[in-house]
């Protein structure tokens, strides 16, 4: 069942935590349409996590479908995931998104070494990596700093340059302005924003902070989508 | 490119890398000290004698006569008589034969009676031959010549008087008769270096006011008068014998075997450092095998590093998985970093090898008269430092492991 309008569709999964803190957690349907921008809204404990982590292919589900570019995750191999992850989706932490011993340049082309198919989209390497840090603000000459010596807000930008290079249809950014003032907030927002359509990319953003909402084309509540369980066995 | 990030993880936790690898770098440099040292005695002792058929010497075992009469350790539980040595020397299948007395020393060094034949027929480091550094070899009864370690030590210079000491490590000396240093020889790396050579006469000479070991008190006969008695030696410690022929070694050493008027020994310089080495052989398996367990202990020091690190990189572990690493990027980045540690180790193992030889090697060689070679390092070598990076990479694959679970555990997901 496919449909040429999402690049991310999740139906009836379900996954279920085991250990002291079990709980299930269940996704009836969900989808974004390609060069959507999604706010994902939701308190920590909403399994925010769980769910980035089966959008991701780092864990599997136990039942259902999750379609990325609509190819079902679960039936790759781990491996082939792994290289999947890889070619279709640039990733944003709240944090520590940087190795801080490499230089920006190389965290920046990091994900060309894992992904071929982003690496054929890359003619020039450093001049677009150069290219990217200048379109998200980032002062000339940053390419050979060592990653673990730029500010917190430089690093979330060098982390987005990251996220984009070699234009992966989605990108997914967890949480990406916390660790941001507002001011410094609104600026990466925008600069977001404005590359990821550059790119023909789509994004999915997760916040727990509804301020943003307005400048997102659509804006979901993760109660809304997702059930969770406290399981009792 | 990822040789280069794990070159920078490296690099960025400087104190524990080069603690770790100095650690590998002196257990490396040990080992192979070890080795040196002990091809090096090997090749020393092996050098010591050659050219030479037969030793003889008083009955006892085939290693002790090896020992007191090329190495000058140990003492003769007994000596051979002059008449044995004279009919041996007559046989006709005894091409040379040079006699060797030995019992008295000059401070730290031992003495040595024998003729000027020595200087000709002893040969070491295949078939080198004594030379004089300086003076002249023994020509009156009081002349003495002195190894290379002698003169350097104890500053003797031609000319010198030395007085000879009755036995060795004694305060009773032979002062009636001082001798004169007539030459000094060349250094040879060999106990002779450490010998103070003087006629066979002369050892005779000096005991003429002695019996049985002890002085006679108030006898002092003078030099001049000694010169004119029959100075013949009526017993000797050992001989060195070269044959015509070498099918005529075995017959000879089976005839002096079984020498019927004394129990006497002849042995093969060769065989008898073969079963020295035997003997040496347990210690020289337990020096390695202690210095091997010290490489053992440095990778398990850099395995438990590894270790410890794991914890604080479960981010950078994250950040890969996040790109699309599989975990066996993350495994693989671990072996590299560990070979990286172990290859830098071994390498500058090897170079501490080199400033410590090149500092140790005239210490050792005047402590011990041990020359130890500076040489480019020999394919053995080489194989044991790619054995050190092979093990450091069987060690790391624990840690990688434990790496590799973690990063399938954590995904993208680390809370720190």
């Amino acid at each position: 069942m496919s449909d040429d309008h999402s690049i991310l569709r999740l139906k009836d999964v379900h996954y279920q935590w085991s250990g002291p803190n079990a709980f299930g957690l269940t996704i009836l349907d969900f989808h974004i349409k390609r060069g959507e921008t999604a706010l994902l809204l939701g308190a920590s404990g909403s399994g925010k996590s769980t769910f980035l982590s089966l959008i991701c292919g780092t864990i599997t589900p136990h039942s259902g479908k999750i379609l990325v570019d609509d190819v079902d995750l679960t039936t790759l191999s781990n491996g082939k995931r792994d290289r999947f992850r890889g070619d279709q989706i640039g990733l944003i932490f709240q944090q520590f998104n940087l190795l801080p011993y490499a230089s920006v340049l190389d965290n920046i082309l990091l994900p060309l070494r894992f992904s071929p198919s982003r690496k054929a989209k890359v003619d020039s390497p450093n001049s677009t990596a150069a290219r990217l840090c200048v379109a998200l603000g980032l002062p000339q000459g940053i390419l050979e700093k060592q990653a673990g010596t730029l500010s917190v807000g430089q690093q979330q930008r060098v982390a987005a340059a990251r996220a984009l290079i070699g234009a992966p249809p989605l990108i997914i950014a967890d949480e990406p302005t916390s660790a941001l003032d507002a001011a410094t907030q609104t600026v990466f927002l925008e600069l977001l924003f404005n590359q990821t359509s550059a790119n023909g990319s789509t994004l999915l953003m997760v916040s727990h902070d509804a301020r943003l909402a307005d400048q997102f084309d659509r804006v979901v509540q993760i109660a809304d989508i997702v059930e969770t369980t406290k399981e009792t066995v | 490119m990822i040789l280069r990030l794990a070159y920078r993880s490296l690099l960025a936790r400087a104190l524990t890398v080069s603690m770790t690898t100095l650690a590998i770098a002196l257990s490396v440099a040990l080992f192979l000290g070890v080795e040196k040292v002990r091809t090096g005695a090997k090749a020393s002792f092996a050098d010591t004698i050659s050219g030479t058929d037969l030793i003889i010497g008083a009955r006892s075992g085939s290693v002790q006569l090896l020992l007191y009469s090329i190495f000058r350790i140990g003492n003769a539980t007994n000596n051979m008589t002059w008449d044995s040595y004279q009919d041996i020397a007559s046989r006709k299948d005894v091409d040379w034969i040079v006699p060797i007395s030995l019992g008295d020393s000059h401070r730290q060094f031992r003495v040595m009676g024998t003729t000027n034949a020595f200087f000709d027929r002893y040969k070491y480091r295949s078939g080198k031959s004594i030379t004089l550094d300086d003076g002249a070899f023994m020509d009156d009864l009081f002349d003495a010549v002195i190894g290379a370690d002698v003169a350097k030590t104890l500053g003797h210079e031609v000319g010198d008087p030395i007085i000879v000491a009755h036995g060795l490590a004694s305060f009773s000396e032979h002062k009636d008769q001082p001798f004169r240093v007539s030459g000094i020889l060349a250094k040879t790396g060999t106990p002779v270096d450490r010998t103070v050579i003087v006629s066979l006469k002369a050892i005779e000479a000096i005991h003429v006011d002695w019996k049985s070991g002890i002085k006679i008190p108030g006898e002092s006969t003078a030099a001049d008068v000694i010169r004119q008695m029959d100075l013949q030696p009526k017993a000797i410690t050992a001989a060195l014998v070269g044959t015509k022929g070498r099918l005529q070694v075995f017959g000879l050493q089976r005839a002096i075997n079984e020498y019927a008027s004394e129990p006497l020994l002849a042995i093969l310089p060769g065989v008898a450092l073969q079963e020295l080495w035997q003997i040496v052989g347990i210690a020289e398996t337990a020096l390695i095998a202690v210095s091997a367990m010290v490489i053992v202990t440095a990778l398990i020091g850099m395995m438990a590093t590894v270790f410890s690190s794991l914890n604080e990189r479960r981010r950078e572990m994250a950040i890969f998985r996040a790109m699309g690493a599989r975990p066996r990027v993350i495994f693989g980045l671990l072996i590299l970093e560990s070979t990286l540690m172990s290859a830098v180790g071994a390498v500058l193992g090897l170079g501490l090898l080199y400033v410590g030889l090149f500092i140790a090697q005239p210490i050792v060689d005047s402590a011990f008269g041990l020359w130890l070679p500076i040489e480019a390092p020999t394919l053995r070598e080489l194989w044991i430092l790619a054995g050190v990076v092979i093990a450091s990479v069987i060690v790391s694959i624990v840690p990688a492991l434990r790496a590799y679970r973690m990063s399938l555990a954590d995904g993208m997901m680390v809370k720190i």
